[in-house]
């Protein structure tokens, strides 16, 4: 991710700092190239023009033109407003929380929710020593509860058993009952796909929400996604009130337009990274790290 | 009616429009360019511009827009299915299995998806749903191996259909695209000429990315033809449109929903209209 954006920027930055002198004109075309850029990369297309706008701002004022190395502190401004719209410091997921702390897993269809909770729970097993149990709440996919069973199997993760005919919220009500009675610390809650468009389920989701009382929900999102980043993660964070997205196919050769929108349009912390098909592949997310590694530096 | 120049701002709308829809830099910027052709700075109709721009896109869509046609004197006829993880695939088989029953031919589904948890399972209740008979192995199993198999009973049992699917894979994972030329390679075997329709699920909501994923399965895999799913979203998928300018794929069918009943021909004029934002 985000390689082919860095090979962009810093060639277009290369240009601005050999230049002694810059004259607003040359501001302009850099922003230019960076619309390109940035549109290129998926980053959507209000979310570019919100950035270019701030950085032209900012480094047409008379201080940067004027200054020694106008060049090098046009970098600084555009590097200072991506950490604006990344964040700076990596927020990994809370359990500061009464056990059992629950997490609800939500997204498009596809973009690896049910993948995801077992890589979390994998994680919260092995590193932190936590009894995790998952529960899928999923009653629409085709042998969606069978995957999750899979998964907790393979990865020695308990699973609640399978009740067939079962709604969403019942199942909610029973995962609660479970993690509480087998004293376990964390539970997962890994819910169907659904468009943010689709009334019924965007509804059901906040039922959910409204049982469980999750303390982390998560938005799970696929890296490669277009233009559509910001209309989904703004009706996900409207409908449930997300605490972190989670991006998937991070292994992709996809450009991360998607981690730049989503993040600026909801404010809400990317917390992990998947990379991979298999359920160690999961990594934190540095924001402050990934800025520097798209500026090149 | 409101009238309006076609000035440099009002392109530029149009242009954010396109963009905005996923059709990348390069073809909006090219539609935008045509549409000023002997236009500029002329008065025109609120709406006539979108049906303008409609046009426009229609233009390049309208020559990929194909019906996926199977030969009915093959026995069976194989459609291999691939694409990136989650853009449908399954799902997809089962719906075009759903059609193909409906239309009386006799369909075998092969779960080649040995990798990933309860994939086997997904694709055996497709099967059921739609009265085709599904051939498996456990998982961890040899995915050319059942590939391979499935074909010998496809051809056993003379069934006309029979449709393969694969495990998801990303584009840029050289060992995967290598196990799933395999699994052609091995299907060769049996028959030399099949599969003889080799699809490729294209999911919406992807970005430029899926450029590259048209490139890269398209010469790994010999793709024939591109579903596009996932368009009951918000999404357009106008990234088609400069998937057809560059790879001339036909495009088959669209995904508009989770049900068997979701997948339809895909219609140029309808998908463009959709892009420039006219209801309908
Ligand atoms: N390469 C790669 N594949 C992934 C990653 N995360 C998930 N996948 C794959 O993406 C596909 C979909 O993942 P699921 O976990 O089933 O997605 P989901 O969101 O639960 O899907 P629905 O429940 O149908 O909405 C599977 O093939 C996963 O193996 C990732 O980080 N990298
Ligand atoms: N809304 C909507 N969802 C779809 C459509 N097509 C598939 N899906 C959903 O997308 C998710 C993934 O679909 P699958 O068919 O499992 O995708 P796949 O490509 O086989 O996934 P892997 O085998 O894991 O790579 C499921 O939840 C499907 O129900 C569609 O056209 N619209
Ligand atoms: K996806
Ligand atoms: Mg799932
Ligand atoms: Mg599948």
């Amino acid at each position: 991710m985000f390689d082919t954006l860095s090979e962009r920027l810093s060639g277009i930055f290369d240009k601005l700092t050999r230049r002694g002198a810059l004259s607003e004109a040359d501001v302009t075309e850099a922003m230019r190239e960076v619309r390109r850029a940035l549109i290129e990369a998926d980053v959507a297309l209000d979310v570019v023009r919100s950035f270019t706008d701030k950085v032209r701002s900012r480094a047409v004022g008379a201080d940067v033109i004027r200054s020694v190395t106008p060049g090098q502190m046009v970098v600084k401004i555009v590097h200072d407003q991506l950490v604006e719209m990344l964040g700076s410091e990596a927020e990994p997921i809370d359990l500061n929380a009464p056990a059992p702390v629950p997490i609800m897993m939500v997204g498009l269809q596809g973009s690896g929710k049910t993948t995801t909770s077992a890589k979390i729970a994998r994680r919260l097993t092995q590193q932190q020593k936590r009894k995790v149990l998952m529960a899928s709440l999923d009653v629409r996919r085709p042998a969606a509860q069978e995957q999750l069973r899979v998964l907790g199997e393979q990865n020695g993760i308990d699973t609640l058993p399978i009740v067939a005919g079962q709604s969403p919220t019942a199942i909610a009500t029973r995962a609660l009952q479970a993690a509480r009675l087998g004293g376990y610390d964390v539970v997962i809650l890994d819910t169907a796909g659904r468009t943010h468009i689709d009334e019924p389920l965007m509804i059901e989701m906040a039922e959910i929400k409204a049982i469980a009382k999750p303390h982390e929900i998560l938005l799970v999102a696929d890296s490669l996604t277009g233009q559509d980043a910001v209309n989904l993660a703004r009706s996900f964070d409207e409908r449930v009130g997300i605490t972190g997205i989670v991006l998937t196919r991070a292994d992709g050769d996809g450009r991360g337009g998607a981690a730049l929108s989503m993040r600026a349009v909801t404010g809400k912390p990317i917390k992990l990274l998947g990379t991979g098909e298999k359920s160690d592949a999961l990594e934190d997310f540095h924001p402050g790290r990934v800025a520097n590694r798209i500026l090149g530096m | 009616f409101t009238k309006r120049k076609l000035d440099a701002e009002t392109l530029e709308e149009f242009e954010d429009v396109l963009i905005q829809a996923d059709l990348g830099l390069p073809a909006a910027t090219a539609i935008t360019a045509a549409i000023a052709k002997g236009r500029f700075d002329k008065e025109i109709e609120g709406d006539e511009v979108k049906t303008i721009l409609a046009e426009e896109v229609a233009k390049i869509l309208t020559p990929v827009a194909k019906p996926l046609v199977l030969d009915p004197a093959l026995k069976p006829h194989v459609i291999l299915v691939v694409g990136v993880n989650g853009t449908g695939k399954t799902t997809t088989i089962g719906k075009l299995s759903a059609k193909l029953r409906a239309e009386g031919r006799t369909v075998m589904l092969a779960a080649g998806d040995t990798f990933r948890a309860a994939a086997v399972e997904q694709l055996k209740i497709w099967g059921e749903r739609t009265g085709a008979a599904v051939v498996s192995r456990a998982i961890g199993a040899d995915a050319a191996g059942l590939a391979f198999d499935a074909l010998k009973e496809a051809q056993a049992a003379g069934t006309e259909v029979l449709i393969i699917d694969t495990a998801g894979r990303l584009q840029n994972r050289a060992e995967l695209m290598a196990e799933l030329e395999k699994i052609i390679r091995v299907i060769k075997k049996q028959d030399p000429a099949a599969p003889h329709t080799v699809l490729m699920t294209l999911d919406a909501t992807t970005g430029q990315n899926a450029l590259s994923q048209v490139e890269i399965f398209g010469r790994t895999a010999g793709v024939t033809g591109l579903v596009m799913t996932k368009l009951d979203g918000t999404a357009r998928g106008g990234i088609l449109v400069a998937i057809a300018e560059k790879y001339r794929l036909p495009i088959h069918f669209i995904g508009v929903g989770e049900g068997v009943d979701d997948l339809e021909p895909f219609e140029a004029e309808d998908f463009a209209r959709a892009i420039a934002g006219l209801a309908g």
